[in-house]
């Protein structure tokens, strides 16, 4: 991992996969819009988004199945404008599995291998070698319409990996499993992509299985790419209100950017009718118009004495609605003032609920500090 | 309830449409030829004290399995059919999966398409046939003003006019079921098969052609049938050679006048059909 990451730093080394430029139109609409994304060799990288916003078209670029209108892709070095599906070193893992329904486990994981004319033995060798890593031995003359779901996906696994590719593409590929099954399976797709090393690119519109799978990820919006980062960068400093949104929640506000300090920021909010405190110096300049995001769970909230009024970074409000989650209490709180603004805290459900520490119609305080505040660049 | 009508509907159809006729048609079959009207004698007779006495004749069945005139019709007949529907289904297949994979407003009207010869009537179109085929016909015409040829072919009243024929006319019944299955193959299959590295014939030959036996037999079966049978091409367009056996049926039935026999005919030819299949299908479903 953390060889990773500077391998990824590191200008000299070539990245496995270059995507430059790359367009798809369909007709008047455009699916990718000149997508420039590199991907070093043994990443988990996943590619994040709503529907429409071209990621699974990307995909099947990547996998040929439909070819770019222009721009270039480059898999270790070779061009792979031209190359037909059939030719690429490239597998995929599709959203249905698409596994033969006339063949058995066996033979759907040795397609591959077959087509290229692999000896008998050698196809019997991986094929078993294919089935122990999934942990599928023993179903190798089962059908596909005799699996269950999460079978059927280690097969549709199994079978993408059976030749070794260069690159494995995934297309959502635990969307059609139920929450435990997803989450035990995000953790076995880890386990698969260490042992093999293989260069995984999974397309996912699930934030979760994003975050704790990838290695490094890229949010989408209308075909092109938002952000790239880890996890952990592009959770912790989104670029966009886009992202910020996207990628968990956040409370966005807008304002002016009144002063710059050495260890931060003020930012005047109309919107607000209060001052919001930011850490660290600002990617705007002093004077310029700013959105500040702040996540729910980065707020605190409690119920406000008569005297309790705004100030820099608390804000006072009313009780709108509150869900219970098990394990977090979701408050929606509308703010006095002007704008009559509503906001999302969320609180960790600390003790058994005998009693809600706040309640509907509460007038509370929202308070939180200068470095859960997060001025956006754009 | 519900189910008992749901099921018991295509049951009684079966019954007063198909059973109940050939149980009348099989009970001629064991009658004896007399003459008069129904020109064969009942199978049921009471004799003097009042005694039903059944009298069951096989000489028909034997006939059938001894005179070789039968068996060769029988034969003939099953080696035209064979022959017929493999025709069909060379020439279904491919419009079968072009239909199939058109794109989605195109196969209304293709299907349409090949329905369309259903609109007039069955005789008017296998006469036309013989319009085209004639020595001084359209076909010979147009091949003798290209310069192709430089005397008529003799195509009509031949072998090969009637597997045209019969082709011709059958060939729906071929499409449709073969269209029926390709159309619900899933085109990830295909994206899946290529991304492992099949070529596209190969990925034709592995993924689609198995995945179609089932609309394959369906369209066999829905040719082969009832071109066993068939009278009115090969009598038409056919030679006047080989006997086939919805000739011979014909002969015994309206020229001889032995109803018996041509009972027996039709009943051993029913049978000779369903049997096979039955068995066909009953390996089949055991083998799933």
């Amino acid at each position: 991992m953390s060889s990773l990451r500077e391998a990824r730093r590191d200008p000299a080394v070539e990245p496995f996969l270059r995507i430059e430029g790359v367009t798809k139109r369909y007709g008047a609409v455009a699916a990718l819009e000149g997508v420039d994304l590199s991907i070093w060799r043994g990443e988990f990288f996943a590619l994040l988004g709503g529907s429409g916003s071209g990621k699974s078209t990307l995909l099947r670029c990547l996998a040929g199945l439909i070819q770019p209108d222009g721009g270039r892709i480059l898999l270790d070095g070779q061009d792979m404008a031209g190359v037909p599906a059939h030719e690429r070193p490239v597998n995929m893992m599709f959203q249905s599995y698409a596994l033969f329904p006339h063949l058995d486990v066996a033979r759907n994981i040795g397609f591959g291998l077959k087509q290229e004319g692999a000896p008998k033995a050698l196809v019997r060798e991986r094929v078993g070698e294919m089935l122990a890593l999934v942990r599928m031995e023993g179903f190798a003359n089962r059908r596909p319409h005799e699996l269950s779901g999460g079978q059927r996906a280690r097969v549709a696994l199994a079978r993408a990996l059976a030749k070794r590719p260069k690159l494995l593409l995934l297309d959502e590929p635990l969307s059609a499993l139920d929450k435990n099954l997803r989450e035990s399976m995000q953790f076995e797709l880890q386990r698969i992509q260490e042992t093999t090393g293989t260069t995984f690119v999974i397309v996912t519109h699930d934030q979760e299985e994003a975050m704790t799978m990838a290695t490094r990820l890229a949010v989408m919006d209308r075909g092109a790419l938002v952000q790239v980062g880890t996890p952990a960068e592009v959770y912790e400093f989104p670029n966009s209100r886009f992202t910020a949104d996207f990628l968990g929640t956040a409370n966005i506000f807008e304002g002016v950017i009144e002063t710059v300090t050495p260890d931060g920021a003020r930012i005047a909010s109309k919107e607000l009718d209060l001052d919001i405190l930011a850490e660290g110096e600002p990617p705007k300049p002093q004077g310029s118009r700013a959105f500040v995001a702040i996540r729910p769970e980065r707020m605190r909230i409690a119920r406000a004495t008569p005297d309790d009024g705004p100030a820099a970074n608390r804000a006072v409000g009313r009780v709108r609605d509150i869900a219970y989650a098990g394990n977090v209490f979701l408050y929606h709180v509308v703010l006095e003032g002007n704008a009559g603004k509503e906001i999302r805290v969320t609180q960790p459900v600390l003790r058994r609920i005998t009693e809600r520490p706040v309640d509907w119609e509460d007038r509370v305080v929202v308070t939180w500090d200068r470095h859960a505040a997060l001025v956006l660049p754009e | 309830m519900r189910r008992t009508v749901v099921l018991a509907l295509p049951l009684l159809w079966m019954a007063v449409f198909f059973l109940a006729p050939f149980v009348i048609v099989l009970s001629i079959a064991f009658a004896e030829a007399a003459e008069g009207l129904p020109p064969y004698a009942p199978l049921l007779r009471w004799v003097g004290d009042g005694l039903p006495v059944l009298q069951l004749n096989l000489g028909n069945f034997q006939l059938l399995l001894e005179d070789p005139y039968y068996l060769d019709a029988y034969r003939r007949s099953l080696t035209v059919a064979g022959i017929s529907a493999m025709l069909c289904l060379l020439l279904g297949y491919p419009m079968a999966l072009a239909i199939a994979r058109a794109p989605e407003r195109w196969r209304s009207p293709l299907l349409l398409a090949v329905m369309l010869p259903f609109w007039t009537s069955f005789l008017l179109r296998i006469t036309a046939w013989i319009g085209i085929l004639q020595d001084a016909g359209w076909l010979n015409g147009a091949l003798l003003a290209l310069g192709l040829i430089t005397e008529p072919l003799h195509i009509l009243y031949t072998d090969a006019a009637m597997y045209l024929g019969i082709t011709y006319g059958y060939l729906p019944f071929m499409v449709l079921p073969l269209y029926a299955n390709l159309v619900k193959h899933d085109t990830a299959l295909l994206e899946a098969a290529a991304d492992l590295g099949a070529k596209p014939w190969r990925a034709f030959l592995q993924v689609t052609l198995p995945l179609s036996i089932p609309g394959m037999i369906a369209g066999f079966l829905l040719v082969f049938i009832p071109a066993v049978g068939e009278f009115v091409i090969p009598e038409l367009l056919g030679g006047p050679g080989a006997q086939l056996i919805g000739r011979v049926l014909w002969t015994e039935f309206f020229q001889n006048r032995d109803w018996p026999l041509a009972s027996a005919l039709a009943s051993a030819l029913l049978l000779a059909l369903v049997l096979p299949i039955a068995l066909f299908q009953w390996r089949a479903a055991r083998a799933r």
